[in-house]
């Protein structure tokens, strides 16, 4: 329980990955740590819950990772992802801190596994969680809970107090109840706004209407709010989300995972108007999955539809909710209530633009189409062996790229240029700040468990002195 | 777009397999739990899951709890993803559907009223048999030395029905796990894959996949223990001890010509005693787990089952070390009667109850270290 007239010395808003990294480093370091989480225990986490694997460097292959992946070239990555949007500096610090996580993490009593199925690009640079980011969550709160940080659910900062970047209190809202708790620091590691859709609707009007959310409805940047409104200094476009084109019969929140849809480049995506929007097979499909949410968000009412046949059926995961089938085009049309003439005649437009090829999924094949607008540029093969199947696909929002600004201490930066003495911030509420664009696998997690231990680190040694 | 049921990869003769088919469903399309345990790379070696599947599949779990606690989609969540509690009901279900002779297989849904009621007939069975025998007062004599038990039952009478329980019960047994067998789609050749069987052994003697992916079972909640897979070793090995022990006794009686009571620093009392020991220990810590086990993913029907097949093992050893206590004395007789109506009862419930599990348990570990070397 929350004491009232208690004097924390670090308190953290927010519950995921980066928040109990910083609670346990700083409770190591000796401070009295309370962790305020806004979702109630079982949604507690944020998008950790629905992470799997963590990005780190290291000089040689360990026993779940096959090969070395070197400081410089885990940068080289980020700045082909982020096309240069990212703080130089910071990055290279992450990086190099990266390399200590795992060693770290596991004596935190989270456990790896070599990377999971169907994810063998990941084998060399990426470690995975076993049992997946909820697993990893639960060793981090027992550790934490064990160490003695404080640990209160459905509790939302709804006010702070901040004079001259300086934090003094914050306000938590718990059902009517309200509360000020004050405390020496404050770490900030409650995410993004993802979840909010009023102020998604401010960059993105009713198209947001239609967007699906993949984690939970608890991520509403209430805390990154406050912030910028009382003087951090922020990062990232405001406008910008991590958006993938997700199964449309996903829940509105939540989903994670499980909804997403591996089988664009094996089909063709089409739009409400049953059109063609954008070639299918432009690169590999890791590369690109990332880029079909905003696509999607850019079609009329938001949907589109992967179409394909027999022939691909068994070639990619299986997914959460069947392909919707038909034994002919004309009835697949009808079963997605597309306009069957304008459906058939995009397919019979493609299937005739298919040049011959030798099709591999795994590399950029020759399978071609000639002569249409847009191309399909690798794995076009012609769509003729029924059953015929499609998924309707909406844009699913990942992650928010809005945030604060943060030096190499994680502390705040303020809108002067000056850095707050006790206000620290960690995880995807500072992400913009390494990842400014783009993604790549397991960089949120690298982000918000170097920046947790960094900050509980150096808020403890703060409330200490 | 209208909502879309998932999960229906294939017709079902029950409501509990088509919800394991859609939790499977949904599994497999997430996999982060492949590391925890064999059920989940076994799901991912299929797309779609039949009755036999899910059957392979619930045999196959342990039940350590584990990917309950690592789910983000586990209740409150909307997709309600149980899958422990779900699988416990398909394997329960599938016991009664494999028993022999299928005219028996209702005794599994009222397992814990039939094992007490048999308890209770073979303890009195024995009492009265002894109590009028000859019609001596062979009950309360005084008994001592070599062959005082056979004085108070013929030898020959306890081989006639302990052997013909013994006999019926492994009949019962093997028939239902030939049906077990072709029910999973293997064929009886597979049995005699030597490697698979090794690993199988070496999988079912450990216990590998009752340890929550390598720290324990999460049996009350997410924080993982090894205690559960502790009291099953002690249990199970306390269990094979007192075989031991009967068999070594079977020996010296036939061979040796040498008639129990032994002596208490020979091989079937020791072996006897250490086994009688560990199935009182370890039945008691099951007990606890299973009483403290997590509601959630606690199979409530079943708990009849699991909480009578325990409390046999437990009355097994404590029977048979209260038999060696009190053997030099005028109870002996009671003790017993008490301790062989306990093993006869637990012989012939045998085949409708718990203990099957650990038949169907080893067959698809076996299966699973056969599709593992079969799939590379």
């Amino acid at each position: 329980m929350i004491e009232k007239s208690a004097n924390y010395d670090v308190l953290i808003v927010g519950g995921g990955n980066a928040a109990m990294c910083a609670a346990i480093s700083a409770r190591r370091a000796g401070a009295r740590v309370l962790v305020l989480e806004a979702a109630p225990k079982f949604y507690r986490g944020g998008n950790t819950r629905h992470t799997r694997n963590m990005r780190c460097a290291h000089d040689a292959a360990t026993a779940i990772l096959t090969g070395p992946y070197t400081e410089a070239e885990f940068f080289d990555d980020l700045m082909r992802v982020t096309q240069g949007e990212t703080d130089e500096a910071l990055a290279r610090h992450m990086i190099r801190e990266s390399k200590a996580i795992p060693d770290w993490l596991v004596e935190q009593g989270v456990r790896w596994q070599p990377s999971l199925g169907g994810t063998l690009s990941l084998g060399r640079t990426n470690s995975f969680f076993l049992g997946g980011g909820r697993a990893m969550l639960n060793a981090l709160y027992d550790t934490a809970e064990r160490l003695g940080a404080e640990v209160a659910y459905d509790c939302e900062v709804v006010d702070l107090s901040i004079e001259d970047g300086m934090f003094l209190s914050a306000t938590m809202a718990r059902g009517k109840e309200r509360l000020a708790v004050r405390a020496t620091t404050l770490i900030a590691a409650a995410g993004g706004f993802e979840a909010n859709l009023e102020w998604m609707k401010q960059y993105w009007g009713k198209t947001a209407d239609n967007f699906l959310i993949r984690g939970t409805p608890y991520n509403r940047g209430s805390l990154l709010k406050l912030l910028l409104a009382k003087g951090v200094q922020e990062v990232g476009d405001p406008t910008q989300c991590h958006a993938v084109a997700i199964d449309a019969r996903a829940p509105k929140f939540d989903g994670g995972i499980i909804t997403r849809l591996d089988c664009v480049i094996f089909g063709i995506v089409v739009n409400k108007d049953a059109r063609r929007f954008y070639d299918e097979g432009e690169d590999i499909w890791p590369k690109r999955y990332a880029i079909w949410g905003r696509l999607v968000a850019g079609q009329k009412d938001q949907i589109a539809f992967i179409v394909f046949d027999a022939a691909s059926r068994e070639l990619f995961m299986p997914s959460l909710y069947p392909p919707i089938e038909a034994k002919s085009l004309s009835e697949l049309a009808a079963r997605l209530e597309l306009d069957s003439t304008a459906f058939e005649h995009t397919m019979r437009e493609f299937n005739a633009a298919v040049r011959p090829g030798t099709f591999d999924h795994t590399i950029l094949d020759d399978c071609r189409t000639e002569g249409l607008v847009p191309p399909k540029s690798h794995w076009a093969r012609r769509i003729e062996q029924p059953p015929f199947f499609a998924y309707p696909v909406r844009p699913g929002i990942t992650f928010t790229y809005l945030g604060t600004r943060v030096n190499k201490e994680a502390r705040l930066i303020m809108r002067d240029g000056r850095p707050s003495a006790n206000m620290f911030a960690a995880g995807e509420i500072m992400a913009g700040n390494v990842l400014g664009r783009g993604y790549a696998a397991g960089i949120g997690m690298t982000i918000g468990s170097v920046f947790g231990r960094i900050a509980g680190r150096e808020a403890a040694a703060y409330a200490r002195n | 777009m209208p909502a879309t049921e998932f999960g229906a990869t294939a017709p079902h003769s029950s409501d509990d397999l088509a919800e394991a088919d859609r939790l499977m469903t949904i599994c497999n399309s997430c996999r982060y739990c492949e590391g925890l345990c064999a059920v989940f790379p076994a799901m991912e070696m299929r797309r779609a899951f039949a009755d036999g599947d899910l059957n392979y599949l619930a045999n196959l779990c342990h039940g350590c709890g584990a990917c309950y606690h690592d789910c983000q989609f586990s209740p409150p969540h909307e997709f309600n993803v149980n899958v422990p509690r779900s699988l416990s009901r398909v394997r329960a279900q599938s016991y009664a559907s494999y028993a022999w002779p299928r005219a028996l297989s209702s005794l599994f849904a009222r397992n814990g009223l039939v094992v007490g009621l048999s308890l209770a007939l073979a303890v009195a069975g024995f009492l009265i048999g002894f109590t009028f025998r000859d019609g001596r007062a062979t009950l309360f004599g005084a008994h001592a030395g070599p062959g005082a038990f056979y004085d108070v039952m013929p030898h020959g009478a306890m081989v006639v029905i302990f052997g013909g329980a013994f006999l019926y019960a492994l009949l019962a047994l093997v028939m239902a796990a030939r049906h077990f067998w072709q029910d999973i789609g293997e064929e009886p050749s597979g049995l005699a894959d030597q490697r698979s069987l090794a690993q199988a052994m070496r999988d079912a003697l450990a216990l590998r996949y009752l340890d929550g992916g390598g720290l324990g079972c999460m049996n009350e909640d997410e924080r993982p223990t090894d205690r559960r897979r502790f009291h099953h070793h002690l249990t199970f090995y306390g269990f094979l001890a007192c075989f031991a022990a009967t068999s070594v006794a079977t020996l010296y009686h036939y061979l040796f010509g040498r008639e129990a009571p032994y002596p208490i620093y020979d091989l079937p009392v020791l072996l006897g005693t250490l086994g009688g020991v560990g199935l009182v220990i370890g039945c008691a810590g099951l007990f606890a787990a299973r009483w403290r086990r997590e509601p959630a993913i606690a199979d409530e029907e079943r708990f009849g089952m699991d909480v009578a097949f325990i409390a046999m093992l437990f009355l097994t050893g404590a029977s048979g070390l209260a038999l060696l206590a009190l053997r030099a004395t005028v109870v002996m007789g009671i003790a017993l009667a008490l301790h062989l109506g306990v093993v006869f009862a637990l012989f012939i419930t045998m085949p409708y109850g718990k203990f099957v599990h650990g038949i169907y348990r080893f067959l698809a570990l076996l299966r699973y270290a056969k599709e593992r070397r079969n799939s590379g």
